[in-house]
């Protein structure tokens, strides 16, 4: 018997529907329906904002080093799953053997960012030289709830290659997936939930993000807004949205399937700098007489 | 005035309460969909209702003093805004928010007979009592003595409340039932009528210490106790739910069916009240969406 899948969307480790209860048809190259997927709406990106809030503080208090097992775990979850990816993506369109390619790359890339997980703080932090008698010191902190929208002409490599670096650096997310190639998105929360990833630090939403994306860049409880591709329009009223409450507005025009479109400074551009003053006793003049 | 006082023998039985049917009652309250001008209004109305409440062992005379100007400062940003109704805090707190208070038109209410747990001697709990009274408290939530009134000894919380009553004088009681602790709503029921009958100005669900607190059950079966006695005598009483209500959503379910069962009249902050210390805040949230547009973000927001 041929099942077919419904696709939802993933909140707070859960996979409920819309709020809105819309749908929209996916449809093959050939313009066949594969599938109805949520079309989701305001209020979904209100209750995924909540979510991720909530998962903050488990996820940036999680040490550097269980967060890249969670990570790794997640690339070994993928690799198990392979054909279904690869299939998804042919169904949309793409050749076996670019499929096989797209879902290697992504495996690859979300290995280079476990790995990253306990490396980005040694490379970012610094001790500062102070003419007073402090230690100083600055280190890097998760800038904290991450409004991403997944690159929209592939279907699970731009949101990998958007998603990891921004997980690894201990932020949570609301991520809106690509309109017209959304199966594999949601299928990636599936490896998610079996990955141990806490609930609520990474929520996907399918549906147009014209429309979704002015209520997560206005929102007050979201810090930054991470776009790839984007069209200037679009590009504008984000930043202008996002004035309110300062958030970080990061526009990436990648080629994801190159290997520069990974590195460091995806992973510290959601990272806020926090520099300490620590008062010691003893500055120059007095120096020990063992 | 001299009224004639209240005797026990003079409380009536109720019938017992059908429990899926109040369950069905309730889920029609939260379907009412409240939106736009009404929802600001009645955001407004929950704001002027909230008792705002610290009753923690580790309070300081500070993080009083802090609530108190938070009670008269909701959110400054935004014009307009009424003020909370009453401030609550243990007895030996009642002098410090009386000094930020001064003549201000928040009330103070202290709780007393050794709340939360009410397992203290008669003579303690009307010195507890006298103690808040004299410190300044405008209003006094005592608890009941659950023990004694599962152990059946209704007589005794009857004349517990009425002699509280008796040192309040012309200050009101607000009495609490501890529904969380009374395990059936036929229970809850039961000293509600108690309460009333022994000369409750409010009666109120929680001490917000135990859970569950305010369900909709015991709300609901609270305010028919409260109109059954308004049938039969014509004098109102109070309602506090407090305890597990932090969102305003909530809070707006709780109106409608203050409405639905006891009126109009009772949709003041003279006779409902919210015992809450974080809906203050949710409420403050809605009312900025409601006015911007835009979500908030509780680091927007003093928290206390």
């Amino acid at each position: 018997m041929n099942v077919l899948k419904t696709y939802k969307i993933y909140i707070g480790g859960q996979f409920p529907r819309t709020e809105s209860g819309r749908t929209y048809v996916v449809k093959d190259a050939n313009g066949n329906p594969i599938a109805n997927v949520c079309q989701s709406s305001k209020k979904d990106i209100r209750n995924a904002v909540q979510a991720a809030r909530k998962a903050v503080g488990t996820w940036s208090e999680r040490s550097a080093f269980n967060r890249g097992q969670i990570l790794y775990r997640m690339a070994e979850m993928l690799a198990g799953r392979k054909t279904q990816f690869i299939e998804e993506l042919t169904q949309q369109g793409q050749s076996i053997e670019s499929a096989t390619n797209e879902i290697e790359i992504c495996i690859d890339r979300i290995v280079y960012y476990a790995g990253w997980c306990d490396k980005y703080q040694q490379i970012l932090s610094s001790v500062n030289p102070v003419n007073s008698s402090h230690f100083n010191f600055s280190m890097a902190e998760p800038t904290g709830v991450v409004g991403i929208v997944a690159d929209q002409d592939t279907s699970l490599l731009g949101l990998v290659s958007q998603l990891m670096p921004v997980i690894a650096g201990g932020n949570t997310v609301v991520l809106i997936a690509s309109e017209v190639l959304p199966l594999c998105s949601i299928s990636f929360a599936e490896v998610l939930e079996t990955s141990d990833l806490p609930a609520g630090v990474v929520n996907i939403l399918t549906g147009s993000a014209e429309e979704m994306l002015p209520t997560l860049a206005e929102h007050m409880d979201v810090n930054a807004i991470f776009l790839s591709n984007a069209v200037t329009e679009m590009v504008k009223s984000t930043q202008l949205s996002a004035v309110d409450n300062l958030k970080r507005v990061l526009v990436m025009d990648s080629d994801w399937s190159h290997e520069s479109a990974q590195g460091i400074r995806y992973i510290s551009s959601f990272q806020e700098i926090k520099t300490t003053w620590h008062p010691i006793e003893q500055i120059g003049g007095v120096t020990s007489s063992y | 005035m001299t009224a004639q006082k209240n005797q026990f023998s003079e409380v009536p039985f109720s019938t017992t309460i059908d429990k899926v049917g109040v369950e069905e009652r309730i889920s029609r309250f939260q379907t009412r969909s409240i939106k736009g001008p009404s929802k600001i209004q009645g955001l407004f109305m929950v704001l002027s209702m909230i008792d705002l409440t610290t009753l923690e062992g580790k309070d300081t005379p500070n993080k009083v003093r802090q609530m108190c100007y938070k009670a008269q400062h909701l959110h400054d940003v935004y014009d307009g805004l009424p003020t909370v109704a009453a401030v609550c805090v243990y007895p030996s707190m009642v002098n410090v928010a009386r000094e930020v208070l001064k003549d201000s038109p928040i009330k103070i209410a202290s709780v007393s007979t050794a709340f939360p747990s009410g397992q203290a001697p008669f003579e303690v709990k009307k010195i507890d009592t006298q103690f808040a009274i004299d410190a300044g408290a405008d209003e006094i939530d005592m608890v009941i003595s659950r023990g004694k009134f599962l152990a059946g000894e209704h007589e005794f919380v009857f004349d517990e409340i009425a002699a509280i009553k008796e040192i309040c004088g012309s200050k009101r009681l607000k009495v609490i039932l501890e529904t969380g602790e009374l395990a059936t709503l036929d229970q809850v029921r039961r000293a509600s009528d108690i309460a009333i009958h022994a000369g409750a100005d409010f009666i109120k669900t929680s001490t917000g210490k135990i859970q569950p607190a305010a369900t909709m059950q015991v709300t609901f079966t609270m305010l028919m106790a409260i109109r059954d006695h308004f049938d039969r005598t014509g004098k109102m009483v109070g309602m506090k739910p407090a305890g597990g209500i932090s969102t305003s959503k909530l809070a707006l379910h709780n109106l409608v069916m203050v409405n639905e069962i006891l009126g109009e009249a009772w949709l003041t902050n003279e006779w409902f009240r919210f015992g809450a210390s974080s809906l203050a805040n949710d409420v403050l949230m809605q009312y900025m969406k409601q006015v911007t547009g835009k979500y908030q973000s509780a680091d927007y927001f003093t928290i206390d």
